[in-house]
């Protein structure tokens, strides 16, 4: 035990994330974030491979473990080490981050190799580069749909289409794809007018639940591309319970979370609309707005993945300043207790079958929607157990990811069978898409009962 | 060093209003879910909020209560009769013996699957290492591998799972002088599963029945494995595994490949990441969740308000502060593996409410040279009044309304005493009761 060689003093519970954290310059040249401190504190007890729904079922995939401090470990001491391929396995879950005992930064370690593979080691003039470019830029195919959802939705789902996209792209042609909404989210937000139509709304009901009319209670919704151009019911339901608890709602400009992005280690692309979405969302959080997600993905993006990832000025301030749609109302108005009062009835008076979403999960979010709703007169709702969908965003509409996607999904599906509820539930889009896959049930948000429950 | 959790608090985020419950417990490990538990079942509006996975994942999946005295004694044949002798520090004389009856009468209540309850008599379970173990309960999977069944064992190892060497652990329970033969034998798990596969993965591929490839054919695993086991069987009429046979399915993977061997087979507890031990979890979480509690894991209790009680906790997310309040906490946020008592070259310390942990001043009293010795940091722990209250240096109660329970309490050294699970369950039952009682 010699004192004489103290390390330089990090704190191993919480690398490379405190404010006084300062890395020793041991790789002067690279403009990278220095994960050291992240790969030291792995005292590889595998509690993270445990959490792996992929190494559940893929032998080819070695776990995050390996894609993490070992394969960093071996990126700095060997020369030419090229990232593994397998990072590409990796569904970014992120059910390891929460598991590490010893805080390792796991999926910021997976997003910074599977970036390096892909923009060092991927050509760019493959297959699959293309496709997971495609896949991953869903915006901008849903974007352009939205322009002609009805041609859209009947081409997209065009047998002959899709025997193409599967042979030529690697696109799965077992899934349906998703049906564009005839009216966006944005549209029906600018006909009901918008900012100023919000305000006027959210004064009335603080007037009618005898709050001051001038609190000061504003938030900025971040949809995400989901709710823009393909439910935009979550939207509305968004929009209308938080003007019933009195906050006036900004739909500010925005792009994607760059979710699927980081899962195809497309960082050059996720950059690019993160300093949008920052830049929108970094004057509003000056001027005391909150930003409230709807989807469990782009929240997780905005609060971990934006300052994990990028060092863009606000960045720290948006991710402070950011909460999923009910976890803020759970923490700034007592709906419990209005829940307590209401009941449903109506088209949602039903039992439904909840999943929490992997990423829900990592920002502890999945027990809220069945601690809130267990007690409201109309409805049931049982949850479906902790397994993860299996589709993970891109992962599952991959042609060669496909089989494994619905054999990671095989316990939800059975045990959403078992459920009484015959609708399911769940807040993020992609997991909603593989429940209705695998049972053929309809599947709600939890914002869509809450208006249901809530608003008149 | 940057003590980042000793921290009152800064101003929260903004027009927040605190998630309320009766009692607040802070960990989710075996102290922290007995303590939920019993504050549920006593009537007790309750919060469980835990920051990281608990220990229980690296965790045998046995529950002891005390196996050897202090000074090394034993294996004990009857833990109860041993705890009034125990020194006046351990936390099973805070609590008494009977409340550690009762709390072992909540655990099997609440426990499905576990065995052992029918005798205050320890077991003996054989362990990865060809060790004995004496615990007070075990999961119905060990069952059959007692060391007091007389019958014969055929111990199987893996090739790819070199934690367990089954020779080896035969050799060990041989000198050991158990009542039976024991013969290990390696074999290779059927299929093409990789190397490093994750115990998660044997276990999802029993549990689903999957097709394994062998010599060219596709076969169910848990037929293919039996008739690998099958052909190094010499009449033993039990069969240890390494714990691995499934997850949701444990049972009746056991009782299928026990009807193809025509033997009872029985899991050999392993080290971490354990699968008895994760099994455990989801039976606590879930029966906390029956209990009606409300739950949340994945951030920590970053700061707290108050000074003689504590007001209300913070809960740290992304840089945002969410307040939890409750009229009484616990505290059971695990020991030194657990993180919930930290060291550094200044001391020892209890990083949540920086609540007193005894300690010499030299850490180099810390420990002891010989390894196996009699260490120092092994007893770490904050130490309580008899209602299970941290106390200061002084004596008196750091904060009326904070209890500890588990492996953050000081004074008993878990590993040499084999009473980790005991102790967590006995002072987490007494420390939910009390502050359910308090709270009401």
């Amino acid at each position: 035990m010699s004192d004489a060689e103290s390390p330089p003093e990090f704190d191993p519970e919480a690398p490379n994330t405190g404010e006084d954290f300062e890395p020793v310059d041991v790789f002067p040249d690279s403009d990278d974030f220095d994960l050291r401190p992240g790969a030291d504190s792995c005292y590889k007890c595998s509690t993270c491979d445990t959490n792996c729904p992929v190494a559940e079922v893929d032998d080819e995939f070695p776990g995050p473990k390996f894609q993490g401090p070992e394969q960093w470990r071996l990126k700095q001491s060997e020369e030419d080490y090229d990232v593994d391929d397998s990072v590409m396995d990796c569904s970014n879950c992120m059910r390891c981050d929460n598991a590490c005992p010893s805080g390792v930064p796991l999926s910021q370690m997976h997003n910074t190799a599977r970036g390096e593979y892909v923009s060092e080691q991927m050509s760019k003039f493959s297959v699959e580069y293309w496709r997971n470019r495609i896949l991953s830029n869903y915006r901008t195919s849903a974007w352009l749909a939205s322009k002609m959802p009805r041609v859209a939705n009947a081409a997209m789902n065009f047998g002959p289409a899709r025997w193409v996209m599967e042979k030529t792209m690697g696109i799965t042609s077992e899934r349906e794809f998703p049906a564009f909404a005839t009216e966006t989210f944005r549209e029906w937000w600018r006909a009901e007018g918008g900012a100023a139509g919000s305000r006027e709304r959210a004064v009335a009901s603080r007037e009618r639940r005898g709050e001051d009319p001038d609190a000061d209670k504003k938030v900025a919704y971040f949809h995400g591309c989901y709710s823009n151009y393909n439910t935009p019911e979550v939207g509305k339901a968004m929009v209308r319970v938080y003007e019933h608890f009195g906050y006036e709602v900004v739909v500010p400009e925005q792009k994607c979370s760059g979710t699927p992005m980081f899962a195809n280690g497309m960082l050059d692309d996720a950059r690019r609309h993160a300093e949008a979405n920052i830049s929108s969302m970094a004057d509003l959080v000056e001027q005391g707005y909150d930003a409230i997600a709807s989807c469990t993905s782009c929240s997780m993006a905005l609060r971990q993945e934006y300052p994990e990832l990028f060092d863009i000025d606000g960045v720290d301030e948006v991710s402070s300043h950011t909460f999923e749609s009910l976890e803020y109302l759970r923490i700034h108005e007592d709906v419990r207790d209005e829940l307590g009062a209401a009941d449903v009835d109506g088209e949602l008076a039903r039992e439904f079958a909840y999943h929490a979403p992997c990423h829900a999960r990592n920002q502890g979010l999945n027990n809220q929607a069945v601690e809130l709703f267990r007690d409201v007169e109309g409805v049931g709702i049982e949850d479906v157990g902790d397994s993860c969908s299996g589709i993970s965003g891109t992962y599952g509409w991959k042609s060669e990811k496909y089989d494994k996607s619905m054999e990671i999904g095989a316990e939800m599906f059975e045990h959403m069978e078992d459920a009484d509820g015959k609708t399911g539930m769940t807040e993020c889009p992609t997991c909603a898409m593989q429940m209705e896959h695998g049972t053929g049930y309809d599947i709600r948000h939890p914002l869509e009962l809450l208006e249901a429950a809530l608003v008149e | 060093m940057s003590r980042w959790c000793r921290t009152r608090a800064s101003p929260p985020t903004e027009g927040t209003m605190a998630i309320e419950s009766e009692v607040l417990v802070i960990g989710g490990g075996l102290g922290g879910l007995t303590s939920a538990l019993a504050a549920a079942r006593a009537g007790a509006d309750v919060r469980l909020v835990s920051y990281k996975q608990s220990t229980l994942r690296n965790a045998s999946g046995l529950v002891d209560i005390l196996g050897y005295t202090p000074d090394g004694d034993g294996p004990l044949t009857d833990p109860y009769a041993a705890i009034p002798a125990l020194p006046a520090a351990h936390p099973y004389s805070t609590v008494g013996v009977s409340t550690v009856r009762d709390a072992m009468a909540l655990f099997d209540d609440v426990v499905p699957d576990y065995r052992g309850s029918h005798t205050d008599t320890n077991a003996l379970v054989p362990t990865h290492g060809g060790t004995l173990k004496p615990t007070a309960r075990y999961p119905a999977g060990a069952s059959a591998g007692l060391a007091s069944d007389e019958r014969d064992v055929l111990l199987v190892g893996l090739e790819s799972m070199v934690d367990f060497d089954a020779d080896r652990a035969a050799e060990h329970l041989e000198a050991a002088g158990v009542p039976f033969d024991v013969r290990g034998v390696t074999t290779s798990f059927p299929g093409d599963l990789r190397a490093d596969a994750k115990i998660t993965r044997y276990a999802k591929l029993l549990d689903t029945d999957g097709e394994v490839s062998v010599k060219g054919r596709k076969r169910p695993v848990r037929a293919a494995l039996a008739e690998r086991v099958g052909r190094g069987l010499a009449g033993e009429q039990r069969v240890g595994f390494p714990a691995i046979l499934g997850d949701d399915n444990a049972t009746e993977i056991r009782e299928e490949l026990g009807d193809r061997l025509g033997a009872d087979v029985f899991e050999v507890p392993m080290g971490p990441p354990s699968l008895p031990g994760l099994r455990l979890e989801d039976a606590l979480f879930d029966a906390l969740r029956r209990a009606g509690a409300s739950i949340e894991t994945g951030n920590p209790v970053a700061e707290f308000d108050g000074d003689d009680r504590i007001e209300q906790v913070y809960i740290e997310k992304n840089g945002a502060k969410i307040p939890n309040s409750a009229d009484q906490y616990v505290l059971a946020t695990g020991g030194l593996v657990g993180k919930g008592v930290e060291s550094d070259r200044g001391g020892v310390y209890e990083p949540v409410f920086d609540c007193h942990v005894p300690h010499a001043e030299d850490r180099y009293d810390w420990f002891d040279t010989d390894v196996f010795g009699d260490h120092e940091f092994a007893r770490f722990g904050v130490q309580t009044d008899d209602d299970l209250r941290p106390t200061q240096a002084d004596g008196s109660a750091e904060f009326e309304n904070l209890r500890a329970a588990g492996a953050v309490l000081g004074g008993y050294d878990f590993a040499a005493e084999k009473s980790g699970s005991g102790v967590s369950i006995a002072t987490g039952y007494a420390a939910g009761r009390s502050a359910a009682q308090e709270a009401q």
